[in-house]
């Protein structure tokens, strides 16, 4: 059917470094998803308490994350910052423009699921003499943490999927180390559709997994 | 005790509380009647300092509630209080619920903290749902968990508020049973409530609220009998 | 022509008419995936839906593959293997071809929902009126299940407006490549990368906001 010969054998030999990779691509969605986590609730809090300029630079954060491109914000990190004299190594840009990116639509979730909690939650924890942060780690953020839980997991396969635009920042993730080899032996498609496996399998994995800690983690 | 005096609450311009004075006595049940909207939510809030006031004070065993750096974390311990929305946490079972702030606040260990969920849910009839969760509890159920986690932090007062307004009529009977329990081993309460007949069986006085003042105040049976203000005639006509 | 001294050296105004075009042609790619990936969202939504055996056991896997496989390796590889199958497709068609599909994949689950959306006793009150199959999904469940799923559709269709951007990895000039290119030119990555995202900023910011404020207003209706 086919005037095509499909050259496997490179691809075969080149397996073990691409996984390595794939483990990279997998570190730096993870961090980029911690980070993002943590000033995602930030600008949420933010957002919902604040006033004045602290509020706006919320704002403005989480509207550029989600109506611009995630390559658009890569780019900003790499050259744009490049113009202030601040050079990122590729593994910086990838970092900071999924970290921006993810915190600013988890900021929007979060801020969805903080609202979603009645007030009297915490006047319930305030009655029987909880601090404010107590009642905040202990009743309120938990609650919290379950409603946004499908969409943090959602995003930690957004994030991974992005981190493939790694490959034209010279980052060599899974997708970078993929055109590496493939421009070097010319076998763009194999190289692509074995990498597209391993990218599929990455999200499998991480869909499975946070199927198996949701049921731990939420009884009720 | 607890003593209120020239109590003024403001919501921005709205003036809900206009200048209340009331003393609640150590063993003493207080119903605190009057129409929606009459403040008297407002008022328990500002007992145990989950409102700010604007004016006038109040003092619970001699502390003033509303004193820059009053200590309202301590103070409210000794106040339990019981909502309209029977507001468990969902996130943690029966005894997490009851065992989280004697834990957390108190600074019991797990084991002391788990004994004393254990009793407290006994005490109120849900010593065999330490383990469930509170989504699978009814609203009569919850509304008892909600009254054994302030009891577990042992109160030396409790605040009532309309407890059973939200519950199918069904439902109410369970919860006023075990209020009129606490009120018998000499429990100080004050109770909001729209159940005429609790207010009057088990209550050692009554207080008639009418658009943030207290119109009346006396034993049960002056003012469901003879009631001086045609404000609170006009109430009880309408509820009963 | 006498180059006037500017702060921004090398950015001249015919470079705006030059972003311009880029961002135009950015509508145009996203556009026409967007409409197409719809249509055949619908109607694998709606094939899901009537969960026929085989509809779930190669459609919705096939479907998901284009949801777990980044967007960049699918265009790469739709790039290399048509000429594999003998099309010969410019970057322009290529990319419409792979948006269109991952439009499709993503409106489907969208349309899935709004169907569920209107729930079995409405369709069931629907058909005891005597309404027929059709009569009871065109004048019941497409407009209700419509509203339901609107602001879900637009930020699908967002999405993929952004996601054109990766068509420039096959050589297609949209706004993000035309940036590249002056940015490569002109040394100013800074300024060049502000009217660019101020571009897409413009687009993608009032259509959401919109989208949010018909959600709000449909869900207190
Ligand atoms: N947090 C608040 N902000 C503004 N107004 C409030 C607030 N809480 C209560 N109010 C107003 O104060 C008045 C008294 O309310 P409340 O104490 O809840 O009355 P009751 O419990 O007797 O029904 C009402 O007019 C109510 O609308
Ligand atoms: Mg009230």
């Amino acid at each position: 059917m086919f005037d095509y010969n499909f050259h496997w054998r490179p691809v075969m030999r080149d397996l073990p470094d691409l996984i390595e990779a794939g483990l990279l691509t997998l570190q730096v969605a993870s961090l980029a998803m911690i980070l993002g986590i943590l000033i995602a609730l930030g600008l949420a809090l933010i957002r919902l308490n604040m006033r004045g300029p602290l509020n706006w630079i919320a704002t403005t954060w989480v509207e550029f994350a989600r109506n611009t491109p995630a390559l658009f914000q890569l780019f900003f990190f790499g050259f744009g910052l490049g113009a202030f004299g601040l050079h990122l190594s590729p593994y910086a840009i990838v970092l900071a423009g999924l970290t921006f990116n993810c915190a600013g639509y988890l900021a929007e979730n979060f801020r969805g699921g903080f609202q979603a909690i009645p007030e009297t939650q915490m006047r319930a924890a305030r009655s029987l003499g909880m601090t404010a942060t107590q009642a905040y780690l202990r009743i309120v953020i938990p609650q919290v943490l379950r409603i946004v839980y499908h969409p943090v997991t959602n995003q930690m396969v957004w994030a991974v999927l992005m981190s493939s635009l790694g490959m034209l920042v010279g980052f060599r993730e899974l997708s970078g180390e993929t055109q590496f080899f493939a421009s070097r032996t010319f076998r763009i498609f194999e190289y692509f559709a074995v990498t597209a496996v391993i990218y599929y399998v990455i999200v499998k994995i991480i869909l499975g997994a946070s199927r198996l800690l949701a049921s731990r983690l939420f009884r009720y | 005790m607890i003593e209120i005096r020239g109590l003024q609450k403001y919501f921005g311009a709205l003036h809900v509380l206009k200048g209340i004075d009331l003393d609640v006595e150590k063993g003493e049940v207080l119903s605190v009647i009057g129409a929606s909207g009459s403040g008297k939510s407002t008022l328990l809030y500002c007992i145990n300092g989950l409102e700010e006031i604007q004016g006038g004070q109040v003092e619970v065993d001699g502390q003033n509630v509303h004193a820059k750096g009053a200590d309202l974390n301590k103070l409210r311990q000794k106040l339990g209080m019981v909502f309209q929305q029977w507001n468990s946490f969902p996130h943690l079972t029966v005894q997490e619920n009851v065992a989280l702030a004697p834990r957390i606040v108190r600074g019991l260990d797990r084991k002391a903290a788990d004994e004393i969920a254990e009793r407290q849910l006994a005490h109120v009839g849900l010593g065999d749902k330490l383990r469930v969760y509170p989504g699978a509890l009814s609203g009569g159920q919850q509304q008892r968990l909600a009254i054994a986690r302030a009891l577990a932090m042992e109160p030396d007062y409790m605040l009532f508020d309309e407890a059973t307004s939200a519950l199918d009529p069904e439902l109410v009977g369970e919860v006023l049973e075990t209020m009129r329990m606490l009120a018998e081993e000499g429990m100080t309460m004050i109770c909001v409530t729209h159940e005429m007949g609790f207010a009057r069986d088990v209550s050692d006085r009554v207080a008639f609220f009418h658009q943030g003042v207290m119109e009346e105040i006396g034993p049960p049976s002056q003012i469901f009998g003879e009631a001086q203000s045609p404000h609170t005639r006009g109430f009880l006509a309408n509820v009963r | 022509m006498s180059q006037p001294i500017s702060f921004f050296s090398g950015f001249q105004p015919s470079d705006l008419l030059f972003l311009a075009e880029a961002a135009w042609r950015t509508l145009l790619i996203s556009g026409l995936a967007i409409s197409i990936g719809t249509f055949f969202g619908i109607i694998f939504g709606w094939l899901l839906y009537e969960g026929r055996i085989w509809a779930s056991l190669t459609l919705a896997p096939v479907l998901d593959i284009f949801r777990s496989v980044p967007l960049i390796i699918q265009l790469v590889l739709f790039y290399n293997f048509a000429p594999i199958l003998g099309l010969n497709l410019d970057p322009f068609a290529s990319g419409v071809v792979i948006l269109a599909i991952y439009t499709a994949a993503l409106v489907a689950n969208v349309a899935r929902g709004g169907i569920e959306a209107v729930g079995q006793p409405m369709r069931r009150a629907a058909r005891s009126l005597g309404m027929s199959y059709w009569q009871d999904l065109r004048y019941v469940a497409l407009p209700i299940g419509g509203r339901a799923v609107f602001p879900a559709w637009v930020g699908v269709a967002l999405g993929v407006m952004k996601d054109s951007a990766l068509v420039s990895v096959l050589g297609y000039v949209e706004l993000l490549k035309a940036s590249q290119i002056l940015i490569t030119r002109t040394q100013e990555p800074f300024l060049i990368l502000s009217i660019a995202g101020a571009f897409y900023f413009a687009l993608s910011y009032p259509i959401s906001r919109y989208a949010a404020r018909l959600e709000q207003r449909w869900a207190h209706a």
